[in-house]
């Protein structure tokens, strides 16, 4: 263990050496990746806090929850970043979270009045194809079709659970049906994102389930326009991802500053092309070109977040059973 | 064995076994300590416990019933390229899970190489998921570390007896019967008790091979309860399942085969007698043929995926490969300080507690060891600061199980023949330890250093729990560029972790037996 | 003096008592049939089998708990007396300190015994590249060095054929005769016991009896000997 005492020193030897306050956010891991919005914004909210904003990846949202959850009143962090509105009835009741400021005109499909939350992005999930492929227009036409899906586990992914609610969204009591007709449509189902769309990539599955913005990455990123997002009629369920700002910060002010500049152009600028999502306040330059080519559905489906705990359980029960027989 | 004077003292060894157990066990406690309220398991965790019993024991099964040909081949045939074909059959057992995964979907998936071999005759696509999917990802994964479990057993029926069955005219129905089912009887039970470990606590590969949630492993249900219902204490009933069913095997498997191990001598030369048959020869060949095709396809797809992503590799991909270096290093260095004194203490007669303590490792779930030493690090200092060593440290407690398998069997034998003399002549202790023990299991250090390496290189470990956007390594960025839709840069990327894993691999075995004499 | 009182040695459940006193400078010759206890008589002196009562004092001095290396003997083992992987030099530089850290002195010390037992130009070798008498004359060297006043030798040359074996045992015996050691010798050939032995301790049934001069003892054995040495050899 030697090491580890060795280690801890140096950590702290280089810690005593920053003078500027330090404001912690916990955010996923996807965020603060190089390929993530996290590099620009941590640069940006730098320019002008006179702070050093400190980046902490754990895991994705859930992760993230359970991360804020175990740590409890003590945590290091001043603000978490990446919940969304499955988890913020949740997260409220743990009674970690402080209410906001903000004022901001927001573009989202539906109404905020959040107190705690703050929305920086959103996207409708969907299911991405080839382009030269015709998609079904539906749940039920995808499950008399031979169409091909790979999903993501609820249980260990975002868009998984984001998949749970649009279906119980979109057809309540008989969502479970849905399931038992989508059953021999679905190849498999992986763990993450990243798996489900490899697999799709590689060709195992007609579709996979992501963003509506999906197809955007590989127009904009790699001038190919090979991939499209089926529109389903029955609405498409919205993702809105939020940050609150936590009780016990050291940093009240600062943290407020953050969320601040979180619906602030050089912000909202940054998401399109790095988290490739919809930003929550539309930048004064626009969406960057190509999203204009992305598919807007006519319904946006949300489960209230007071009602999404209950909502989840009964969902996960239901597809457990239409799945696992 | 002497009744007092042993040339090395087990304390270190026992003391080493008593941190292992302590730490494994702790971050139990730490998670279940943590917990606040929750409801127990319910019938859909106790359905996850039997489908991980069904394919554990299945992998186990069927993992050992094609090691034990293959090895068999393998131990009677000498040909070139043997030594370099035994390395890269453990490649895929080093690969992170998700990238072992598409490689095998690129060769046995509904449109990979054979289903479209297939579909040029007409035969519709291999349908690869479900239980049997579950089963041969498994056997993938670990058909070489069986093989060279196997492999090792064989070797270890001396030449003489052999020389001896030659000499009684004994065919090769007869040399089964006097030697081979003997030393299988003896050598089996413990691979099959390892692969079952190993795959007690399989999450990614089962989920996405077995086609849904039916195919929902302890290990899941461990996720689930931590990160969708944040119920803590099922999540520590559960990590005790893991290590209740990984002790009841382990200890199986201890009670019939004493001492096997990986262990020395792969180019040990064997006469065979009984091998000289065409029949036989074109047996072993077909055998050799089929394992090398089944292991190498898919390693030939990751290759092939990757080549065109090397160029893409952005620098933050390179820094990553060299904390990765960096943990697989000190996590060799914390394995070797450990396993030595474990296998030491063992050979002095401490074996079934040090030797269950080592298989800790491979019962429990990293998500709870993960957990766990978050929860305890915390108070004491930034675990993200620590996310490097603490990786560093997990891997090495994972790698413990393979080390003590490899360095037991030569300590016993090092501590048998030479520790009467060593005692005799008031070398006992360090003198013993630097100029016998080590210079004597040289090779076998070697071999551990190389596996524990490799292993540690590969593995996402808990270093998603902890990380920064600067403490990444290779796994974590393959992941992270497989997030940001980079799919043809994580394919380079997952190809130089390959690259590097099986480097170093190699140059620590082949370090180990660089001056190896006698 | 070695002096052995109502010694009683375990030897994983097997019981032999000795009591008996060797005189300083004298060389035994330890005999009696297979498995009554001659490797476990001298294992029990060298330190390696528990002691389950009594003494064994060396010079006056109690030794009876001392570490096997503590003790003031040398022994070598039926084989196994070389470390495949270090030079014939090494293997005898142990003799003097375990962790090869040597004087100048201790060096030319080494230097004499190898050519004192006749391996002078092969100190470099390892013990693979030596023939098996060869191999016996390096761990005589190491013996020498070590300096130890009692000598344990535990049919260290029974593979050997018997021109070599009866040099060894001259070696033994000019070395010894140099020295002034005192030899304990495991043998089943009385042969070697008239060759070198001045007295013979007759190890039987889990007893080991005290020294008899070796030719009243082999010319007129008691009846256990008698049987164990079987009737050609009988006068």
């Amino acid at each position: 263990m030697k090491y580890l005492v060795f280690a801890a020193g140096v950590i702290s030897a280089t810690a005593a050496h920053a003078e500027l306050p330090e404001l912690t956010v916990y955010t996923y891991d996807s965020f603060v990746s190089d390929w993530g919005p996290g590099p620009v914004i941590e640069a940006e909210f730098e320019k002008t806090c006179g702070c050093d904003l400190k980046l902490v990846a754990a895991g994705d949202g859930a992760s993230l929850l359970a991360r804020v959850r175990l740590e409890g009143a003590r945590s290091d962090a001043d603000v978490v970043l990446g919940l969304d509105t499955n988890l913020t009835a949740a997260a409220t009741e743990t009674g970690l979270f402080a209410p906001h400021a903000v004022q901001a005109d927001f573009d989202l499909p539906i109404d905020w009045s959040d107190e705690i939350f703050v929305p920086y992005d959103w996207g409708y999930f969907a299911f991405v194809h080839e382009a030269d492929v015709t998609a079904p227009v539906n749940f039920r036409e995808l499950a008399e079709s031979e169409m091909r899906i790979v999903i993501q586990d609820p249980r260990s992914s975002t868009p998984g659970l984001g998949l749970l609610m649009w279906v119980k969204a979109a057809y309540g009591a008989q969502a479970g049906d849905i399931w038992a007709g989508l059953s021999d449509n679905i190849v498999t189902v992986t763990k993450g994102w990243s798996e489900a769309y490899g697999l799709f990539l590689e060709g195992e599955a007609d579709m996979v389930l992501s963003y509506t913005t999906s197809p955007a990455y590989h127009l904009i990123a790699e001038e190919d326009a090979s991939k499209a997002a089926a529109l389903f009629d029955e609405g498409h369920y919205l993702q809105i991802e939020v940050a609150g700002k936590l009780a016990a910060t050291d940093q009240p002010d600062l943290a407020d500053a953050f969320l601040e500049f979180m619906v602030g152009e050089a912000f909202q600028s940054a998401i399109p092309t790095t988290n490739w999502m919809y930003p929550a306040v539309t930048p004064a330059s626009g969406l960057p070109d190509g999203f204009e080519t992305l598919v807007q559905p006519d319904r946006a489906l949300l489960v209230p977040a007071a009602e999404a705990p209950s909502v989840r359980d009964e969902a996960l029960a239901e597809w457990l059973g239409a799945l696992s027989q | 064995m002497a009744g007092r004077a042993q040339p090395v003292t087990p304390a270190p060894g026992v003391g080493a076994a008593v941190l292992v157990a302590a730490l494994i066990l702790g971050t139990l406690v730490a998670v279940a300590l943590r917990a606040e309220g929750g409801r127990g398991l319910g019938p859909a965790d106790w359905a996850a416990v039997r489908f991980t019993l069904l394919q554990a024991a299945l992998s186990a099964l069927f993992s050992v019933a094609l090691a034990v040909p293959v090895a068999r081949a393998l131990a009677r045939r000498r040909f070139a390229g043997r030594r370099v074909l035994i390395v890269l059959l453990g490649a895929p057992f080093i690969l992170p899970v998700i990238v072992a995964v598409l490689g095998l979907l690129a060769v046995f998936g509904r449109s990979g190489w054979i289903s479209d071999a297939l579909g040029l005759v007409g035969v519709p696509p291999v349908q690869i998921y479900g239980l049997h999917g579950v089963v041969l990802a498994h056997v993938f994964f670990n058909l070489p570390l069986a093989t060279r479990l196997i492999l090792q057993g064989w070797q270890e029926i001396p030449a003489e007896r052999f020389r001896l069955a030659a000499q009684l005219g004994a065919g090769p129905r007869a040399i089964r019967r006097l030697l081979e089912y003997p030393m299988l009887a003896q050598t089996v039970p413990g691979v099959m008790a390892v692969v079952f470990a190993i795959c007690l606590t399989s999450f990614a590969v089962a989920l996405t091979l077995g086609g849904g949630p039916r195919a929902t492993t302890i290990e899941l249900a461990i996720y689930q309860a931590f990160r969708f219902d944040f119920d803590l204490g099922r999540a520590a009933l559960l990590g005790c399942i893991q290590i209740a069913l990984t002790g009841a095997a382990a200890l199986a498997a201890l009670s019939v085969a004493r001492g096997d191990g990986l262990g020395d001598g792969l180019d040990r030369p064997l006469q065979r007698w009984d091998a000289l048959s065409r029949i036989a020869l074109g047996l072993d060949t077909l055998v050799i043929a089929l394992a090398v095709l089944f292991l190498l396809l898919p390693l030939a797809a990751i290759i092939v995926a990757g080549v065109p992503g090397l160029p893409l590799l952005p620098v933050s991909v390179l820094v990553a490969a060299g904390n990765s270096v960096v943990v697989a290093g000190l996590s060799t260095l914390l394995l070797l300080l450990l396993a030595v004194p474990m296998a030491l203490a063992v050979a002095v007669g401490w074996s079934q507690g040090v030797e269950l303590a080592g298989l800790l490792g491979l019962a429990v779930s990293p998500l709870v060891i993960g957990t766990g030493l978050f929860v305890i690090i915390r108070p004491l200092a930034d675990p993200t600061a620590l996310a490097l060593p603490v990786t560093a440290l997990v891997n090495a407690l994972m790698a413990l199980p393979f080390a003590l398998r490899i360095l037991v069997p030569s300590a016993r034998q090092v501590v048998d023949r030479h520790g009467p003399l060593a005692v005799s002549l008031d070398m006992a202790g360090m003198p013993f330890l630097r100029r016998i023990a080590v210079p004597r299991m040289r090779a076998q250090i070697g071999f551990a250093a190389g596996l524990t390496a490799a292993l540690s290189m590969g593995d996402l470990g808990v270093i998603a729990l902890f990380a920064d956007a600067e403490r990444a390594t290779l796994p974590l960025q393959v992941y992270r560029l497989m997030g940001a839709y980079r799919m043809e840069a994580a394919a380079g990327a997952a190809l130089l972790l390959l690259i590097l894993s099986v480097a170093l691999f190699w140059i620590l075995d082949r370090g180990g037996r660089w001056h190896a004499e006698t | 003096m070695l002096k052995l009182e109502r010694l009683v040695i375990d030897n994983g459940g097997f019981l032999l008592s000795a009591d008996l006193s060797a005189t300083a400078g004298a060389k035994y010759a330890v005999i009696g049939p297979s498995g009554a206890g001659k490797s476990t008589l001298i294992g029990g002196i060298a330190g390696f089998h528990p002691i389950k009562s009594g003494h064994i004092l060396w010079q006056g001095a109690e030794i009876t708990d001392a570490l096997p290396g503590k003790r003031p003997v040398a022994m070598l083992f039926q084989d196994g007396n070389l470390f495949p992987h270090l030079s014939v030099e090494q293997n005898i530089e142990l003799g003097i300190d375990p962790d090869l850290r040597l004087s100048p002195d201790d060096q030319e010390r080494v230097a004499q015994a190898i050519h004192r037992v006749g391996l002078a130009g092969l100190g470099t070798r390892r013990p693979a590249a030596l023939s098996g008498g060869q191999q016996s004359r390096a761990a005589l060297a190491r013996v020498l060095v070590q300096g130890r006043p009692l000598l344990m030798l535990d049919e260290p040359f029974a593979a050997l054929g018997p021109a070599l074996k009866a040099d060894m045992l001259d070696l033994v015996d000019t070395l010894v005769r140099e020295s002034g050691a005192t030899l304990l010798m495991v043998s089943h050939d009385p042969a070697d016991a008239r060759r070198i032995a001045d007295e013979v301790i007759l190890v039987a049934e889990g007893i080991a009896h005290p020294p008899q001069p070796t030719a009243k003892l082999l010319d007129d054995p008691p009846p256990a000997l008698r049987a164990y040495l079987g009737a050609p050899d009988l006068p």
